[in-house]
């Protein structure tokens, strides 16, 4: 960089200077944008005076967001989807945190064959997943409904509660539960005491995770979902006559909801750290 | 599975005081295990069984018999060649354009976020908090032939007047990158966050200069968030079927596409079966094939 050395470098290398330094930096603002447009998209279109279809812009209006369950089915289907979400992510919490448990802290046979089965779902294709669990539903004459959509969620989710709770489980010093027993702590005592408390953030985390993936789902649950409609299959549906303003309000609210749990849980996990 | 080996060997005294009952990690194992026995395992039997099926003269919809009839899949394959290739040309296409975005993000936020490099990864998933069919329904108005994005490209001198963007390919490969992208960018800032600058500073010291360093330090040392962070943008998009149905034509139809309308509006579930089981077991080969050139186990 010889620029460094002159006296009074010119503004164009100045700026040249300054854009190869920080070009890394420029091309993430890009990406971020790539990544946000739609957001942006889906938030403005929620303020459209829109009526039936909301592709085009109209003119700037409230309503959408002071009645947000307006549209016929929106509510309904956001109802649906939350149920599905919460029961799925209380299930598939607790079967995966169950297994990463197993995984992380103890010794067994058949470790192996285990990972491969929770590594299995997250490598199939979700067409796949919903395909094959509605061929065997069809196989034992079982009509789509509310409840095979919940055990496709969990399903799904289980594979990704045990790798999340695991990672937290492994990056745990085993010398705290070790302390533990020391003290005289029973094996149960441990780790209701020691080892839970400590895991807690990533059972958190998973479950997170698992809630979001459940309310978003759109394939696996178009295949055994039946006449049982979710928040994303209304969307799905409707998108061909068009799209009512009020699933953009229903998708800007979870945006914005999502992210203030994310946020307070940063805040609070860094809070703790610090005590 | 390297952490694992790692608790097995490093702390056997945890070990040992855990491994009293040697019932409880399967009695932990048993519940997620039988459920994803029962609606994994099982049901993909029970798709085999049903791509070998065939449907009985005069029988009502949807009624069909086992008859193990093999040569369904090549029928199958045969009707829906195209679909099945574009599939998975379009899935290695956006995979290359997810990575191209994001490496570098990935970059950026391990290596020059500083003090903002947890909101940066808040900001990585949080477009994820949206329905991603409301953002893919948002790509076709930003892509729109009235759209910023085309009225922006029309005013290139060589471009035609019929430039557009919806309803082809290169939409149905934008929409698809775009949906994968934090599976393609979690993984790869896992990876290159466990780097140690200093390494990178050795590197310098010992005259490489910068594009030498990634080179030869940071890109192989990231070698297993690439790989898997093309493997989790790679399988859902050659299964996906809702970008080709929102940004494509009739013919951009992938595979899923082909599946999802077979057995809803067809109502041929042996078709739709054999290409779902075709496409799972080539999947499988191309990720194990992958997997092995590129030698990382550690996937787990």
């Amino acid at each position: 960089m010889t620029t460094t050395s002159a006296p009074m470098p010119t503004l164009s290398h100045r700026a040249a200077r300054w854009f190869s330094r920080n070009l890394i930096r420029i091309y993430a603002g890009v990406a971020f944008i790539y990544l946000f447009i739609p957001v942006a998209y889906t938030f403005a279109f929620s303020f459209n005076d829109a009526g039936k279809s909301n592709l085009v812009w109209q003119g700037f209006t409230l309503d959408n967001w002071k009645n947000p369950c307006g549209a016929p089915q929106v509510c309904e289907s956001v109802a649906n989807s939350l149920k599905v979400g919460v029961i799925s992510t209380v299930l598939a919490t607790f079967l995966g945190t169950m297994i990463a448990f197993a995984l992380g802290r103890y010794k067994f046979k058949g470790r192996k064959s285990t990972n491969l089965l929770i590594f299995l779902p997250m490598a199939t294709p979700e067409v796949v997943l919903g395909a094959s669990l509605l061929a065997m539903f069809l196989n034992l004459r079982i009509n789509p409904g509310f409840w095979t959509v919940v055990i496709a969620h969990v399903m799904f989710c289980i594979s990704f509660v045990v790798v999340t709770v695991k990672a937290r489980i492994a990056s745990l010093d085993p010398r705290l539960e070790q302390a533990a027993m020391d003290l005289y702590a029973n094996e149960r005592e441990t780790f209701r005491y020691v080892t839970l408390p400590l895991i807690m953030p990533g059972i958190a985390g998973a479950a997170l995770l698992a809630f979001s993936l459940s309310f978003d789902d759109f394939i696996i649950t178009n295949f055994n979902s039946g006449t049982f409609s979710t928040f994303p299959k209304f969307v799905y549906v409707s998108a061909a006559r068009g799209i009512p303003a009020q699933a953009n309000v229903i998708g800007s609210a979870m945006f914005f909801i999502a992210l203030i749990i994310v946020i307070v849980g940063q805040v609070v996990s860094r809070q703790r750290k610090k005590s | 599975m390297a952490f694992l080996h790692g608790v097995a060997t490093g702390h056997s005294q945890v070990k040992s005081a855990l491994k009293g009952k040697s019932l409880t990690p399967y009695l932990l194992l048993a519940p997620g295990l039988i459920w994803l026995i029962t609606f994994f395992i099982i049901p993909i039997f029970s798709l085999a069984s049903t791509s070998t099926m065939v449907r009985p003269d005069g029988a009502q919809v949807g009624v069909y018999v086992q008859e193990l009839r093999f040569a369904n899949y090549v029928d199958a394959f045969l009707i829906n060649r195209d679909q099945y290739l574009r599939s998975f040309m379009y899935a290695a296409l956006a995979t290359a354009l997810a990575l191209a975005i994001a490496y570098p993000l990935a970059y950026a936020i391990a290596f020059k976020s500083g003090k903002y490099r947890n909101i940066l990864l808040v900001l990585v998933i949080a477009p994820f908090f949206t329905s991603f069919l409301l953002r893919t329904i948002a790509w076709t108005q930003i892509l729109a032939d009235e759209g910023p994005v085309v009225s922006a490209i029309k005013i290139l001198p060589f471009i035609d007047e019929l430039f557009r963007i919806n309803n082809t390919s290169t939409a149905v490969v934008i929409g698809l990158a775009y949906n994968f992208l934090p599976f393609m960018t979690l993984p790869l800032y896992a990876s290159l966050e466990r780097i140690d600058p200093r390494t990178l500073e050795a590197a310098g010291d010992l005259y490489a200069n910068g594009f030498t360093t990634f080179r030869k330090v940071t890109l192989p040392l990231s070698m297993p968030g690439v790989v898997a962070g093309t493997l989790l943008t790679f399988i859902p998009a050659a299964g996906d079927y809702v970008n080709a149905a929102i940004l494509g034509n009739p013919s951009t139809k992938m595979i899923g596409n082909v599946i999802e309308s077979r057995f809803f509006a067809v109502v041929d579930y042996p078709t739709a079966a054999a290409l779902s089981f075709t496409l799972m077991a080539t999947i499988l080969i191309l990720v194990s094939l992958y997997i092995r050139k590129s030698g990382t186990d550690e996937l787990v």
